[in-house]
């Protein structure tokens, strides 16, 4: 029975988060323009950009290798796969055994080496330039996210996100200053990994500010709307991950009927909807930050990440 | 088994003996590397055996003085790292061979079997002697190799280095081995394990041994002439150099420490191995994103790599001194994996290194490009290692990571403040190399494989069939394989784990993946990769529908960049990123704090039509600091020594006789104790 709800709760949760991924970059996009004064796009814009990506046929630069094929379909497999990982409403789904926080870490930076190399296959300069950038930031993101995660495999004793997110539900865990600091970490880890502002600007136009955008400046058609999905499931991945983790209630327990999930399932949407708005708040309060400053922004987050470590041995330590 | 053992180095020592003759023809060179394969093999299988029925226990050969006869021995230890050389050594052996297109002279052919036999008595040796023996053999021979292409000054330079660092290696290890067997008066590993050292003489042994097999396993601050002495070896040679000889110096360091040195060592004994284990994966990682060199590159990826496996074993000693043995065994399982699959891709790495300097006769990143094109298969097999190295699930990089990650992650909890912090900043650190190391090899693959030729000759590049294929093939594949499935291959290894941990128990890892312990993470391999191919597959199906099939080639956009002119064929080059402008955020981001990068930008007047120069650069920190002072006080001394010159007659029969005395002192001295 555990094992059938397990399944059932995982194919649920696939059909949400693959469904929504592109829903919730159009909930961004409607809120930032709204709170910049402008109307906005409808949020089921994305899923019509995708209709119409897919229904053409890519145009690959003659430079280009197999790479530039097979990357998109690396990249959105990995994010899938990651994405299916992190609980939505329910706990305990199928794959909970597997929902490793550095196996989360090693399929994002799966898909970041697929982008990048599909970045300097055709030759190009800006898609060598996006590449080296993206490569440099992802060196300060994922220790941050390492030592994010060794403040939570202390306090649950697990890097298990089901198992972490279950210890922090059950509230024994209580309000700490470590966790403060971790919250803080993933923020900034999460800004960076999403290509959002300060770090990068997703609606750029200019070619010289482009990280994220200059690798798939090449990438058309099909090609171009794998590439549009998987950054909208990473956004995605990363808002529910950051729920999970920091806002668990409301979560279905594992085992729980079809009540519990639909609580989880409102409480999901509330959490991904007000997470949503203080993403557009925080993107249109801040500007872009120098290339060179990112370091900055993202060496901070790693030593807070290592603050927190070391409060919880000073904690553990007296008590 | 010690019997085949014995046989197959007795081959090899043959074969290098045999070598003279070979020289001369294609045939002969062809033999002698087929001959060196099945050797190879033969470790690997001998290796194999051992690992699945147990060791043998030591035997005497018929060499050696009768009181102390050479002994060779094969325990889970010495048999996991004959398995990394029997693999290694088999695949170098095979793309030698499909490169022996011409006669090869002695001075690379006489070495070659001596530098594999030479790590395989290192490793089947049970007495600090024939330890000993073997190890320098090893040096040697590599030396040779590395000075074999001697015509370029770089190369003679690079050999120099080489056997300075090899002497200063061999005097650490000898008096190491000296302070073990100062005790028990007998070289045998038996007798020393009996009677381990204690005291000074305990962490004199620490601090040589670190130094002695540091130096040759490439551990910051002795790390130097990695970066010059693979690069300057035959293709092959730094394959094994790299995959192989680094590994056997990391045996050399756990059979000290973790085996001779006793069951139980103090807790801050893991101290040292974590910090300089951490230095060296910074500094490498970070070296081989700056470097513009295919080969120095990879080079500067294996300090990253060793440095890694040294955190686990410097985790696996402080889990030891804190009687956390499961922990300890998860550290030490970390290590033995890591080292295995590194060995693995390294030599996967460098082999098609080889084959792009064969084929578009440059090491140079920024001569490469485009040669995914012209040569599929080296570009696929290259893409797995390349995989591996960047620690990608579910390749065999990510698995031992995963597992390195999880043990630093539990670093915590041995209760020592100081320990810990130490134990999350090694954390910290193995996950900055981690991520350094997996942007140095986007750049790697990305500027030889990717984008358009750089020069004519790498537009022309073609690759060869044969044996070299075969050998890139099939590591491609072992690195598939091992990724796959760690737990089963961490079982081969439990005697060796249990040798490292220090405890009794053997834990039995699941044959699905791996388990961090109890309850506690669980790395599945098999289902993240059928995970992976199902949601592809199923993504790819419901997308045929909808989506054309096929793709149009065109132009590259290139946001609007004209096409070229006719008379650059390859496009422009100022307009594809270079090896120089790959390295340049990531050299001022970290760079010029680790490694004193700089850069200098010299912009002519106004009105003037000189170009504008940037300049870049950078400086690895043991030079100024380690190799500059020593390479001073040497001279200093040199110039004292130098007026002995001038003493006359009487005073040099004074030395003499002064000399006489104090041995004589010393003698009475040693005698009374």
């Amino acid at each position: 029975m555990q094992a059938f709800i397990g399944i059932l709760t995982q194919l649920l949760h696939a059909a949400l988060i693959l469904i929504a991924a592109p829903l919730l970059t159009g909930l961004v996009r409607l809120l930032k323009a709204r709170l910049m004064g402008r109307r906005g796009p409808h949020p089921l814009q994305p899923w019509h950009d995708l209709r119409k990506l897919l229904l053409k046929r890519p145009v690959v630069a003659e430079t280009a290798s197999a790479v530039t094929i097979f990357a998109p379909w690396v990249a959105v497999g990995a994010a899938m796969l990651a994405a299916l990982l992190v609980p939505s409403f329910a706990r305990g789904m199928a794959l909970a055994p597997i929902a490793d926080l550095i196996l989360i870490a090693g399929l994002l930076a799966l898909g970041r080496i697929a982008m990048a190399l599909a970045g300097l296959d055709a030759g190009t300069p800006f898609g060598g330039l996006g590449a080296a950038r993206e490569m440099a930031f992802a060196a300060f993101a994922e220790p941050a996210l390492i030592l994010a995660t060794l403040s939570f495999a202390i306090i649950a004793g697990n890097t298990n996100l089901d198992a972490i997110a279950g210890a922090f539900q059950d509230g024994a865990v209580g309000v700490r200053v470590s966790l403060a600091l971790s919250l803080l970490v993933l923020l900034a880890v999460a800004v960076a990994e999403n290509a959002r502002i300060p770090v990068d600007n997703p609606a750029t136009h200019l070619e010289l500010t482009m990280v994220h955008e200059a690798m798939i400046l090449e990438a058309s058609g099909r090609h171009l709307a794998l590439w549009d999905y998987q950054a909208s499931l990473r956004l995605t991945l990363w808002l529910a991950l950051i729920a999970a983790l920091f806002l668990p209630f409301g979560l279905a327990a594992p085992g729980a009927g079809p009540l519990a999930w639909a609580l989880g399932l409102a409480a999901f949407l509330l959490k991904m909807g007000g997470l949503a708005l203080a993403l557009a708040v925080f993107e249109s309060a801040i500007a872009k930050m120098r290339v060179f400053r990112v370091p900055e922004f993202l060496g901070a987050a790693l030593l807070l990440g290592l603050l927190a470590a070391v409060f919880l041995f000073v904690s553990t330590g007296l008590a | 088994m010690l019997t085949a053992l014995a046989l197959l180095l007795a081959a090899m020592l043959l074969l290098g003996l045999l070598a003279p003759l070979a020289a001369a023809t294609v045939l002969g060179a062809r033999l002698l590397y087929t001959g060196t394969a099945a050797g190879a093999i033969g470790f690997a299988l001998v290796a194999l055996a051992a690992l699945l029925g147990g060791g043998a226990e030591a035997a005497p050969l018929p060499v050696g003085p009768p009181w102390a006869p050479a002994l060779l021995a094969l325990d889970g230890l010495s048999a996991w790292f004959l398995l990394i050389l029997g693999i290694t050594g088999t695949a170098s052996s095979l793309a030698a061979l499909g490169h022996a297109v011409g006669p090869q002279p002695a001075r690379v052919l006489v070495p070659w079997p001596l530098f594999l036999g030479g790590m395989g008595l290192t490793l089947a040796a049970a007495d600090g002697f024939t330890l000993l023996l073997g190890f320098e053999a090893m040096s040697l021979a590599s030396w040779a190799l590395v000075a074999a292409d001697h015509d370029r000054a770089e190369n003679r330079e690079a050999a120099r280095l080489y056997l300075a660092f090899a002497v200063v290696s061999a005097a650490c290890l000898i008096p190491a081995v000296g302070l073990l067997a100062a005790g028990p008066r007998d070289f045998a590993f038996a007798a020393l394990r009996d009677s381990p050292p204690d005291g000074w003489r305990a962490v004199a042994v620490l601090a040589l041994a670190l130094a002695g097999a540091g130096a040759k396993a490439g551990l910051a601050p002795l790390h130097a002439w990695l970066p010059l002495a693979h690069p300057a070896a035959p293709s092959h040679v730094s394959a094994v150099m790299s995959g192989a000889m680094t590994k056997v110096a990391l045996y050399v360091l756990c059979r000290i420490l973790f085996d001779l040195c006793g069951p139980a060592q103090p807790l801050w004994w893991g101290l040292p191995l974590l910090a300089l284990g951490a230095a060296s994966a910074l500094i490498g990682a970070l070296r081989a994103n700056l470097e513009g060199d295919t080969k120095t590159l990879l080079a500067c990826s294996t300090i990253e790599n060793v440095g890694l496996v040294t955190i686990g074993l410097g985790l696996a000693l402080a889990f030891r001194g804190a009687d956390l043995a499961p922990l300890a065994a998860l550290a030490a399982g970390a290590a033995l994996l890591h080292a295995l699959n590194h060995s693995v891709f390294k030599t996967l790495l460098f082999l098609g290194a080889g084959e792009v300097l064969q084929a578009a006769l440059s090491r140079r990143l920024d001569r490469l490009g485009g040669l995914i094109r012209g040569m599929p298969w080296t570009a696929g097999a290259v893409l797995v290692g390349v995989g591996a190295a960047a620690a990608l699930p579910p390749l065999s990089g990510f698995a031992s990571e995963w597992l390195l990650l999880q043990a630093l992650l539990a670093g915590w909890r041995i209760g020592e403040f100081g320990v810990q912090i130490s134990v999350a900043a090694a954390t910290a650190v193995a996950a900055l190399a981690a991520a350094l190391a997996a942007a140095a090899m986007v750049r790697f693959f990305g500027l030889a494989f990717l984008g358009r030729p750089r020069t004519p000759r790498a537009a022309g590049a073609t690759e060869h069939g044969g044996p070299a294929r075969v050998a890139l093939v099939g590591l491609a594949a072992l690195t598939v394989l091992f990724g796959l499935l760690p737990g089963p291959l961490l079982d081969l290894g439990a005697e060796a784990v249990r040798l490292l941990s220090g405890g009794a128990l053997a834990t039995r890892w699941q044959v699905t993946g791996l388990s961090a312990g109890d309850g506690v993470a669980r790395y599945l391999p098999l289902a993240v990769a059928l995970l992976l191919a199902l949601l592809v597959a199923g993504l790819a199906l419901g997308l045929r529908r909808r989506s054309p099939p096929g793709v149009v080639l065109g132009p590259a956009w290139a946001c609007g960049f004209i096409a070229p002119p006719p008379h650059l064929p390859l496009g422009d080059p100022a307009t594809q990123p270079s090896a120089a402008g790959l390295a340049q955020p990531l050299g001022r981001m970290l760079g010029g704090a680790v490694l004193a990068a700089e850069e200098r930008v010299t912009m002519p007047d106004p009105g003037e039509t000189a170009p504008a120069r940037i300049e870049s650069g950078f400086r690895d920190p043991s030079f100024p600091w380690l190799l500059q002072p020593v390479a001073r006080l040497r001279d200093a001394l040199a110039t004292r020594a130098e007026r002995l010159r001038d003493l006359g007659i009487r005073q040099c029969l004074m030395l003499t006789f002064g000399l006489l005395v104090l041995l004589l002192a010393l003698v009475a001295m040693l005698e009374r104790q």
